[in-house]
């Protein structure tokens, strides 16, 4: 039978788009990015609130020496589910919500590029949340955020806690591991017309050191944590010394991971008030292209310097002095970083609004996290201070300082975008001003608690010295920090229902957010700017002042035509 | 905002005058390692002041002079090539010298010194190790073997026979019993998870890595008790894994090795006549043969 070729007809193919289904279908089922968005800030907040109770808990278990509110093993439980909990399951998702809800929006693009993997990241997300906080009904784990070996194999902890920590480590991993390859693909093909990578948000170049570092370290974690589970359940010795393992194996390998992590909780902080800072400052970013050269610096750096977390480990010297100076060289892009900052409120017009102050506060805060940074760098010192107290103070400083604050934040700058009602500025300075103090208070002191010989992770101290005396006036900060973050809850539940109608444009910014509706509609623009600079809404709204005065003076009333 | 850290670091000022060691630098006095050590920090510490007073000052200058007041109009520039290469090349000289500083104590810090006059008289040269170990410019040293178990530190103290691994040496858990004036090498392992030595008034932590040997080292002048504990998470009793180093004159240490020998061999003695009248009536002898 002869086959014949027929030319195809032309033909418009048209598929039935249904409305998205609304209610709890609608939020289940959701690819919308801002939907997504939405539920990781949320479920990240839940889980940043329960981490925060583990804390106080322990600061009132260490508000008096000898104290027997907790048992010992109660006690290594919150912490271990403590760092968990605020690294993995707040900051991370944290950041990955806001980068879900503004990364699309800022770029200008109507969605991310794979709609539907990230609605499964934020599921796996949710698994691995439950996984760890269902462990609490039976065993939770007590090995500490980092699980150490051979703790954490099952001669010494049998119990399921620790498989149940691997299992969240598998599903958070999975989850950012697609989050990051979805950002790095949304940002390099989605980006506005004109939008070239000298005019990316800074925001978005934390998101992409974000990815990147997500990308390239959860693989290592990953491996680690199924060479424990195997460990613990199938027979195999990685970690088992008396079969030829290695145990500081384990701990390269979780900290080739572990200091990567860091910068994933603290760039996209950064990144946060690099947009805040010129808006509430009236001026452009001082310096964009060193800020975000200094981003990519500190990742590519944050691959380098592990080892600063061995230091008292059986080391050769040449790797200990490698680890020194390679991460000496991060505080000069970090000091680059905070130098712009400040040059960018150098004659400026600053007005102090909410998201203004936990800018600024993160600065000063982190300066303080910098500085105590780079003396423990210095082996000889950290051979002192290593995993005592002053390390705990340092963190914090770090991930309090850093991380929360530029949450915090995003929370009073982008809350009007996503929910178009302002907060409230009042609660948002009560909030603030207790938050920082309440840092103050709880984690300046622990300097001196651990120059004064107190190591981490002890459930009780002794009565000597001045121990119970810079416990307690740590134990009082945690509970001013924690009233501060209550008013920010206050605050967004009161401002849900009663918030001032915000308007698409309430800070007069810089970045594409603004220039749609708030909250913005399902297809976020319904016209794509073409962008000519870092900051397109200043060029937008000049543009209309231009057009108006123009309008103005020729009399006549033309509507106006935002540049497309 | 500067305010309130200058705030609570003055209330600390004023509530601790006199404990200046442990409150703004490490605990020190015990062991030249450990004095470098807070002479390190002190070095790093006054720089950080400085670099600290320094960039807040900016910031809080900056926030009160710019701040939002009527006829302000921001200035609109993007950067300042110049300033900018000028901070980084700042940046850089600070971490410069801190790795100076550091590689010029690192020495002093890490290798131990010889033993002082009046020191343990330790010529036999049985007493020290010399694969991987550490040891002071003549070779000789006190080595005592640190085993963290959980959740106590037991101490050999080698080189009291010919047998290997300390195997019949003379041992003591807890408080640890040394010579003055004589350069002491410890050799750190540990039997089950990792563990992490410390005194803080002798010196810097090493970790306890069952599988690895770590060393470090102390000399101490002043006879005296010094204490610390376990600094690295190693199960529920971490808290109570306390130790305690005491020096005694060498003369009394001598004398209390060969007192410690005799507890043990009493102690041996005994079990072996308890084991024996066990075996007389069957009981448990399966299990002792088969230990």
């Amino acid at each position: 039978m002869a086959t014949v070729a027929v030319n195809p007809v032309p033909q418009v193919v048209a598929h039935r788009v249904d409305p998205a289904p609304n209610g709890l279908v609608g939020w289940l089922t959701t690819t919308d990015h801002k939907r997504i968005g939405i539920l990781y800030l949320v479920t990240s907040f839940i889980f940043f609130l329960l981490g925060g109770v583990e804390a106080l808990i322990m600061r009132l278990q260490l508000g008096e020496a000898n104290n027997t509110l907790v048992t010992p093993e109660v006690y290594n439980q919150l912490f271990t589910m403590h760092g968990t909990t605020m690294i993995f399951l707040f900051v991370v998702p944290m950041m990955a919500g806001f980068g879900n809800y503004f990364v699309p929006l800022m770029i200008g693009a109507r969605d991310m590029a794979f709609p539907r993997l990230n609605a499964l990241s934020y599921w796996l997300f949710v698994a691995g949340g439950l996984v760890l906080y269902a462990s609490i009904f039976w065993s939770p784990p007590e090995a500490g955020w980092i699980s150490t070996v051979p703790l954490a194999t099952s001669t010494y902890l049998p119990s399921g806690g620790e498989d149940a920590w691997i299992y969240m480590i598998h599903f958070t991993s999975i989850a950012s591991f697609l989050g990051g390859i979805n950002f790095l693909v949304t940002i390099k093909n989605m980006r506005a017309p004109g939008m070239t990578w000298g005019r990316i948000p800074l925001f978005i170049w934390s998101i992409i050191a974000y990815s990147l570092l997500l990308v390239l370290a959860l693989p290592i974690l990953e491996a680690a944590v199924t060479m424990l589970f195997t460990d613990r359940n199938f027979g195999t010795h990685f970690f088992n010394p008396a079969e030829g393992g290695s145990v500081l194996m384990w701990q390269d390998l979780f900290w080739f991971f572990g200091h990567p992590e860091v910068y994933v909780l603290v760039l996209p902080a950064f990144g946060i008030i690099s947009e805040t800072l010129p808006v509430f400052s009236r001026k452009p970013i001082f310096g964009y292209k060193a800020i975000a050269a200094s981003t990519m610096m500190i990742a590519f750096l944050g691959f380098l310097v592990w080892v600063h977390h061995m230091f008292t480990t059986p080391t050769p010297l040449v790797v200990l002095i490698f680890a020194m100076i390679s991460s000496f060289l991060i505080a000069v892009p970090t000091g680059i970083k905070i130098f712009n900052w400040i040059g960018t409120l150098w004659q400026g017009s600053i007005e102090f609004r909410t998201p203004l102050l936990f800018s600024v506060g993160l600065v000063a805060l982190f300066i303080i996290g910098g500085i105590s940074g780079v003396m423990l760098a210095m082996f000889p010192v950290d051979w002192q201070l290593n995993d005592t107290y002053f390390v705990v103070a340092h963190l914090h400083y770090v991930f309090v300082g850093g991380s929360v604050f530029g949450i915090f934040a995003g929370i009073y700058y982008w809350f009007p975008k996503i929910t178009g009602r302002m907060l409230s500025e009042a609660l948002g300075k009560w909030s603030f001003w207790l938050m920082f103090i309440g840092v103050n208070v709880t984690f300046l002191i622990q300097h001196s608690l651990g120059l004064d010989g107190m190591p981490r992770r002890v459930y009780e101290y002794p009565n000597v010295g001045h121990l119970q005396l810079y416990n307690q006036i740590s134990t009082v900060g945690s509970w001013i920090l924690a009233a501060g973050v209550l008013v920010t809850v206050a605050n967004i539940w009161r401002s849900l229902k009663r918030g001032v109608i915000a308007g698409s444009d309430p800070w007069k910014a810089n970045t594409l957010e603004w220039f749609t509706t708030s909250p913005p509609p399902v297809n976020n623009f319904d016209e794509i700017p073409r962008v000519r600079s870092v900051e397109p809404m200043k060029d937008i709204r000049q543009e209309i002042e231009r057009r108006s005065r123009e309008g103005a003076t020729a009399g006549a009333s033309k509507p106006l035509h935002v540049p497309a | 905002m500067l305010l309130c850290s200058v705030l609570v670091l003055a209330v600390v000022f004023v509530l601790a005058p006199s404990a200046f060691a442990g409150t703004f630098t490490p605990e020190q006095g015990g062991s030249p390692n450990a004095n470098h050590i807070a002479g390190l920090y002190k070095f790093t510490l006054y720089i950080a002041i400085v670099i600290f007073v320094g960039v807040e000052g900016a910031l809080a200058y900056a926030l009160f002079a710019f701040r939002a007041r009527k006829g302000r109009v921001a200035k609109q520039m993007h950067g300042n090539t110049r300033l900018e290469i000028g901070w980084t090349v700042g940046a850089a000289l600070i971490v410069v010298a801190l790795a100076v500083a550091t590689f010029i104590d690192l020495h002093s810090v890490r290798d131990p010194v010889n033993s002082g006059p009046g020191g343990l008289d330790i010529s036999d040269g049985v007493q020290y190790e010399t694969t991987g170990a550490i040891k002071p410019p003549n070779g000789r040293a006190l080595t005592i073997q640190v085993n963290g178990i959980q959740y106590v530190w037991r101490y050999t103290y080698l080189g009291n026979t010919s047998n290997p691994d300390g195997l019949g040496d003379p041992y003591s858990y807890y408080q640890m019993v040394v010579p003055t004036n004589t350069t002491v090498v410890l050799k750190v392992v540990s039997q089950d998870v990792v563990h992490s030595w410390w005194i803080p008034q002798l010196g810097g932590k090493v970790q306890a890595v069952p599988g690895y040997t770590n060393y470090t080292w102390f000399k101490i002048s002043k006879p005296g008790n010094y204490k610390g504990q376990c600094s690295f998470l190693c199960g529920r009793g971490h808290a109570r894994m306390i130790a305690e180093v005491t020096a005694v004159s060498p003369a009394r240490y001598v004398q209390w090795i060969k007192q410690q020998k005799a507890y043990l061999a009493q102690a041996d003695a005994q079990a072996e006549k308890f084991r024996a009248e066990l075996g007389n009536q069957g009981a448990g002898a399966v299990e002792l043969t088969n230990p």
